[in-house]
């Protein structure tokens, strides 16, 4: 078991800056997923972890031991591809006996191993099956059950179930999960899917441009997003992001957005201009944007624009202003184009940025 | 709109040049299978008809039927399963010294390093000699008086081609220099279709280098490594130009050369077809052999 540490690692490739003084500690039986879209540097950081990958600055400490410069091989630690590696020529079995024999252990101990393992994560009936003859969900349960064998002190998983259908990745998920509850080894996880990363994730460490963007539980991403980034990236549908200026007319303060004003506690007037902000961004996510049939106190009308079935609920696109605001609502809630209803913004769930360095204010309501 | 379909369809279009896919694909495939034909079927043929005769190209006699005479003849003949012991060690070591050899340099060059494809190339070259060419030559470094071989190790007159124990093993070491490279090019073929994941998952799975080798390296390279040991095997086999240039000894006449004799010089025309079709059947034996093996290796 082992607690993993990164300090001020930097990595380039040629002129590319691909990590970026990411500084990082996971504690030991934490389940981390680095999440950022593609070309983030999340996989070269992972990589940089397990030693497939030099890094140019920076220390990685293994239980608090300085393993940058160790060879893949002595860090003692599982990586998981995403494309399983399997070794091809081999029988399941073999595939999954290869790390113990590769460190001579007696054979006897081997078959005793490899058959607990294959029986935690249910291929006793592929052992003697080439990887060839499997289909992708079950490799990648070999290439699982190949990290897990030899009982690593941390397991290393590079987007491990993101070449699976839909379906079958919501079951890796659960599996995942439960391993990770059974064997409790360090796991870290990248992957660029929010769903996976919220459901998995014991911290999520969100990364963009290399740079680490925040780092927190599913629901402090979710619910605290550190930036607009992270605001924008977490979170499906995507949260609603405008430009805001707020006014104080007449003992009520508001707020203008796409031009629009809605209604905001006074509250906000003091807490914003303490911060001395120049340009601010308003964040909501789609069910902080609370529409009605009926006129409510602080509700403005408001038109439909577009609306999107998603079974559950839908996402109904108002007219506000110039531009359109996501709700989220009830399915069925809106009849059609350009029905008229009431909105108004929830404003315990809005967030408030800097716009120009995109941080947070950090300015939470009720 | 009728002529605009016309042009995009493309069995129309080949029409109103006058050819139809069909008489496009029998324009390319019809003198092919002429030649092979005439040129390899047909004598093929014709010489197994002769293996069964005491025909003589060089007599006006007809020739007449004698059965299997001629192949049993041969077999029992002990100077003939002299000639085929001679080619079993000829094609033993210049095989396994070609693969040794080839397989190292492939090892030795799968990694970049600076000038890596002229290096390759410089490598390539005895391999594209004439066989004649490169007899003579190697001829000309053995010599015993004047030949750099001897002069480089300091040999004194150390005679390569004329020491009858001696002979047989130049020749081959003649035949591994100028086929290693063939070898090292499938092999560095197949070294670099190993795809490169493979290698850092053994290393997180903790393997050495050795067990990497023998674990992953070597079965992944096997079938085409396997491919490069079936051409040069059936090549060493029917040896006779490098062998016929460098030396005359008896201890180095393969049976390529005791066919060559028998045929045109001593005009045993039924028999060396005879001879020409124990050497095929052999050599078909043997690739059967490698053949099988292959397809196992390529199974896994």
């Amino acid at each position: 078991m082992a607690e993993i540490r990164l300090e001020n690692v930097q990595k380039y490739f040629g002129a590319v800056h691909v990590i970026r003084e990411v500084s990082l500690t996971v504690k030991d039986r934490e389940f981390c997923v680095l999440l950022g879209p593609s070309g983030c540097g999340k996989t070269t950081t992972l990589r940089a972890i397990a030693g497939l990958e030099e890094v140019s600055e920076g220390r990685i400490l293994i239980n608090g031991k300085p393993v940058q410069n160790l060879h893949a091989s002595d860090r003692d630690i599982a990586f998981v591809f995403q494309l399983y590696a399997l070794y091809p020529h081999l029988t399941v079995f073999e595939n999954l006996a290869f790390p113990l024999r590769a460190t001579r252990i007696p054979d006897a101990e081997v078959r005793k191993s490899v058959t607990s393992v294959a029986e935690s994560i249910g291929i006793t009936h592929l052992l003697k099956l080439r990887p060839g003859a499997l289909s992708g969900g079950d490799m990648q349960r070999v290439a699982i059950g190949r990290a897990l064998v030899r009982r690593p002190k941390a397991l290393l998983m590079d987007e491990p179930i993101g070449a699976l259908d839909a379906k079958l990745r919501e079951q890796m998920r659960t599996e995942l999960k439960r391993l990770h509850l059974e064997n409790g080894s360090t796991s870290i996880y990248v992957t660029h899917d929010q769903v996976e990363a919220m459901s998995l994730a014991d911290t999520v460490v969100v990364m963009h441009d290399g740079v680490l963007q925040q780092v927190g539980s599913p629901s402090d991403v979710y619910l605290r997003p550190a930036n607009l980034f992270v605001a924008q990236f977490i979170g499906s549908p995507v949260m609603n992001i405008a430009d805001a200026q707020l006014r104080d007319e007449a003992g009520k303060a508001s707020v203008l957005v796409h031009g629009a004003a809605f209604e905001v506690p006074r509250e906000v007037l003091a807490a914003v201009s303490s911060r001395q902000v120049k340009d601010m961004a308003l964040g909501i996510r789609p069910e902080g944007v609370l529409i009605s049939h009926e006129e409510t106190a602080g509700a403005r009308s408001v038109s439909v624009h577009l609306i999107q079935p998603y079974g559950p609920f839908d996402i109904v696109d108002l007219n506000v202003g110039s531009q359109t605001l996501r709700a989220r609502t009830p399915s069925g809630f809106a009849s059609g184009k350009g029905q008229q209803v009431w909105a108004r913004l929830d404003t315990t769930q809005a967030h408030f940025f800097d716009k120009s360095s995109g941080v947070s204010l950090g300015l939470r309501l009720g | 709109m009728a002529e605009v379909m016309n042009r995009l369809d493309p069995k129309s279009r080949a029409a109103a040049r006058g050819f139809s896919d069909l008489a496009i694909r029998n324009l390319f495939v019809v003198p092919t299978v002429a030649f092979l034909i005439v040129f390899n079927i047909f004598p093929l043929i014709y010489s197994l008809g002769y293996s069964f005769t005491d025909f003589r190209a060089s007599s006006k006699e007809a020739a007449n039927f004698v059965g299997l005479q001629n192949y049993r003849d041969l077999l029992a003949d002990p100077f003939i399963w002299t000639n085929f012991t001679i080619t079993a060690k000829y094609v033993i070591v210049s095989v396994t010294g070609q693969v040794l050899v080839g397989f190292g340099l492939a090892l030795l060059l799968n990694r970049s390093f600076p000038f890596k494809g002229l290096v390759t190339t410089l490598l390539l070259l005895p391999m594209m000699l004439s066989m004649a060419v490169v007899g003579l030559f190697w001829k000309l470094l053995y010599d015993p008086n004047f030949g750099i071989i001897n002069y480089a190790l300091g040999l004194g007159n150390f005679e390569w081609l004329s020491d009858p124990g001696i002979a047989l093993y130049a020749v081959a070491l003649t035949d591994i220099w100028m086929w290693s490279p063939f070898v090292m090019l499938l092999s560095l073929a197949g070294l670099s279709a190993v795809p490169k994941h493979l290698y850092e998952a053994a290393s997180i799975d903790r393997a050495g280098r050795f067990y990497v080798f023998f674990r992953i390296t070597l079965p992944l390279v096997a079938p085409i490594l396997l491919i490069a040991i079936i051409f040069r095997t059936m090549e060493a086999f029917k040896t006779f130009d490098l062998a016929f240039v460098m030396t005359s000894q008896p201890t180095t006449e393969l049976i390529s050369i005791r066919l060559y004799k028998m045929a045109f010089q001593e005009w045993q025309t039924g028999k060396s077809c005879a001879l020409a079709y124990i050497v095929l059947i052999m050599v078909l034996t043997i690739t059967n052999i490698y053949v099988k093996y292959l397809n196992k290796a390529k199974q896994r």
